[in-house]
């Protein structure tokens, strides 16, 4: 289905000129997308007096894989690595069950007011969230949950986005499955678990999917709730580290920008075919 | 699609009876379902937002007393040339970065759907993606850096002798550095997203009207373009609301409080919360941003009616 096929009249060398210049367009376009990826790698293994040859070296010399060990070792990288995973594990976990449980009240149970609460659900997601985080932060201030993970796990559940898109894939989930179960004797809470839940498994992976990496690269509310250092995230440690080294020691603050970008790489690489349709899914809105 | 009611040949009441209960009970299911996310909503959402309108008519530095000042707030940002600025290279960042990142998108999404190795293709413009904003400002931040210290501009004068800006010095080229990376690491999410709205369109109907004799521009035209303008809308309201919030890759890359031309609402916000403690001001500011996102989607909505195709 990729390729168009020949109309009558168009001629094959024209179009093999046509094709040779769309790879070389998109090859091209690769490159420009793959140079800073490039640059930051070639960069993480300079030395700091490098930065000051002119003209500019374009190869380390020599390489200094030092650098890794050095930047892995001046911040508490292990523990952030920590940090991050759990925090956007549990954000997986609470934002996949309840906005879940919210879509199945949406598609599938008749309730007063069902189309203008959804309809307010939606209309949520235009508040752009610096709007409500100063707020929040005097909020949570009150609780005691700034300079706390519990700021950026308990809030980071509720999410409209997941319920629209979970909503669309119950709603695809076959009525006649849900009422053989209730002629069985099921009750709501066991027709949502045993039976609209296992059948959205594909909406499900896909949601966990861009909820990870949101929290993962997540870098707002981790600046704006947290200050202990052992409490700081990927991106926030990465952040402070390019704030206080970014001038002086490129090679250094390369070295642990990348450090934070691997895992993820290798991860999406490995999941890259599940990654990208999910993602291609959500900017469908689930269809 | 709600409970559907079998039908069977019973006496007319108890049916009817029966469902009013299954009715009854159902409130309490839905509520039972909706509880977690709707009192989420409630508390860190809707609470908040409240909160903000409240704070937004007030001075109040979170320590001292709180005082109604009325629309003092908002007459001091409106008036405030520091907010204008920021309001302005707002709009800047959001023209610069949604016309062109989506039009690219679309290329590189219409090209792809013609030719073979899309997956490798795919993971190569999707990689900035899932790459934290954070390392996306991080590595542009080396290539962008003034003169011989950054390769962009130290290539572009070895080897071209053109003596070009400091792209994060200058407060006049600085936003054009933030759309560039913007767009950057933005491109192939909606590339993937295009692409799965070009595959959705059956082949029979470009083929149809290409045995018709439309060219190929004709068929991008009045076939092909028509068919993902759903899409294509879409992911322009997400495009331009997310313009409006940019902040990690404008606070990494360049401190706004040493290029004023970085300055953004969002920043503005931060700056005022955060690092001033005018809680009042900052809500202000806040709210008008609220107030240009909800005008700016308005107006796409309504634009898209005559816009848009929807094919039922």
């Amino acid at each position: 289905m990729a390729v168009i096929p020949a109309s009558p009249g168009s001629r094959p060398g024209a179009r093999r000129l046509g094709r040779i210049g769309l790879h070389a367009a998109l090859a091209a376009g690769g490159l420009l997308m793959l140079f800073p990826f490039v640059w930051m790698l070639l960069t993480s293994f300079k030395g700091a007096h490098q930065m000051l040859n002119t003209p500019l070296d374009w190869l380390p010399n020599p390489w200094r894989a030092q650098n890794y060990p050095d930047a892995f070792g001046a911040l508490p990288f292990a523990q952030a690595y920590w940090n991050s995973f759990y925090i956007a594990v549990l954000n997986v976990v609470l934002t996949l069950f309840t906005s879940a449980m919210a879509a199945y009240a949406f598609a599938r149970i008749r309730f007063r007011g069902s189309g203008l609460l959804f309809g307010l659900f939606l209309a949520t997601q235009m508040v752009p969230q610096q709007v409500t985080v100063v707020p929040l932060y005097l909020m949570l201030a009150e609780l005691g949950w700034v300079d706390s993970h519990l700021a950026l796990i308990v809030p980071g559940f509720v999410n409209p986005f997941a319920v629209f898109l979970l909503r669309q894939f119950i709603r695809a989930v076959p009525i006649e499955l849900e009422e053989a179960a209730r002629l069985d004797g099921a009750g709501r809470w066991t027709i949502f678990w045993r039976i609209v839940l296992p059948n959205v498994r594909p909406g499900l992976g896909a949601l966990g999917i861009i909820v990870f990496l949101a929290s993962w690269n997540g870098f707002f509310f981790p600046l704006i709730f947290l200050n202990s250092p052992e409490l700081a995230t990927v991106p926030l440690l990465v952040s402070q580290f390019a704030g206080q080294h970014g001038a002086t020691d490129y090679g250094l603050t390369l070295a642990a920008s990348a450090i934070s970008v691997i895992p993820m790489m290798i991860a999406f690489l490995i999941g890259q075919r599940r990654i990208l349709n999910s993602m291609a899914m959500s900017g469908l809105g689930g269809r | 699609m709600g409970v559907v009611t079998p039908a069977r040949p019973t006496p007319r009441t108890r049916p009817a009876r029966a469902a009013q209960r299954v009715r009854n009970r159902d409130g309490w299911w839905a509520a039972l379902f909706l509880a977690p996310q709707v009192l989420g909503l409630l508390a860190f959402l809707v609470f908040p937002l409240g909160f903000a309108v409240v704070l937004a008519f007030m001075k109040w530095d979170g320590l001292g007393e709180k005082s109604w000042v009325g629309f003092d707030n908002f007459a001091a940002q409106l008036t405030d040339p520091e907010f204008g600025t920021a309001v302005w290279n707002t709009v800047k960042l959001a023209l610069l970065t949604v016309p062109i990142g989506l039009t690219l998108a679309l290329l590189v999404a219409l090209a792809l759907n013609n030719v073979r190795g899309r997956t490798f293709y795919r993971v190569v413009y999707f990689l900035p993606v899932v790459t934290s904003s954070v390392a996306v400002a991080v590595m542009w931040q080396v290539i962008l850096a003034s003169g011989d210290y950054g390769v962009l501009n130290s290539t572009l004068h070895r080897w071209f002798g053109v003596t070009p800006p400091d792209w994060l010095d200058d407060p006049g080229w600085v936003i054009v550095a933030i759309a560039v990376v913007t767009i950057w690491s933005s491109l192939g999410l909606n590339v993937v997203i295009f692409l799965a709205g070009l595959q959705t369109i059956p082949p029979s109907l470009t083929e149809a009207a290409r045995i018709d004799g439309a060219g190929p521009v004709r068929v991008l035209r009045s076939v092909t373009l028509p068919m993902i303008s759903p899409t294509i809308f879409f992911s322009t309201v997400v495009a331009v609301i997310s313009s409006f919030q940019a902040f990690d890759q404008i606070y990494v890359l360049v401190n706004p409080d040493h290029n004023e031309g970085a300055r953004t609402i969002v920043y503005q916000v931060y700056d005022l919360g955060f690092q001033k403690f005018e809680f009042g001001m900052s809500s202000a500011a806040a709210l008008i941003l609220l107030a240009l996102t909800l005008l700016v989607t308005f107006v796409q909505f309504a634009a898209q009616k005559r816009l848009v195709h929807y094919d039922s």
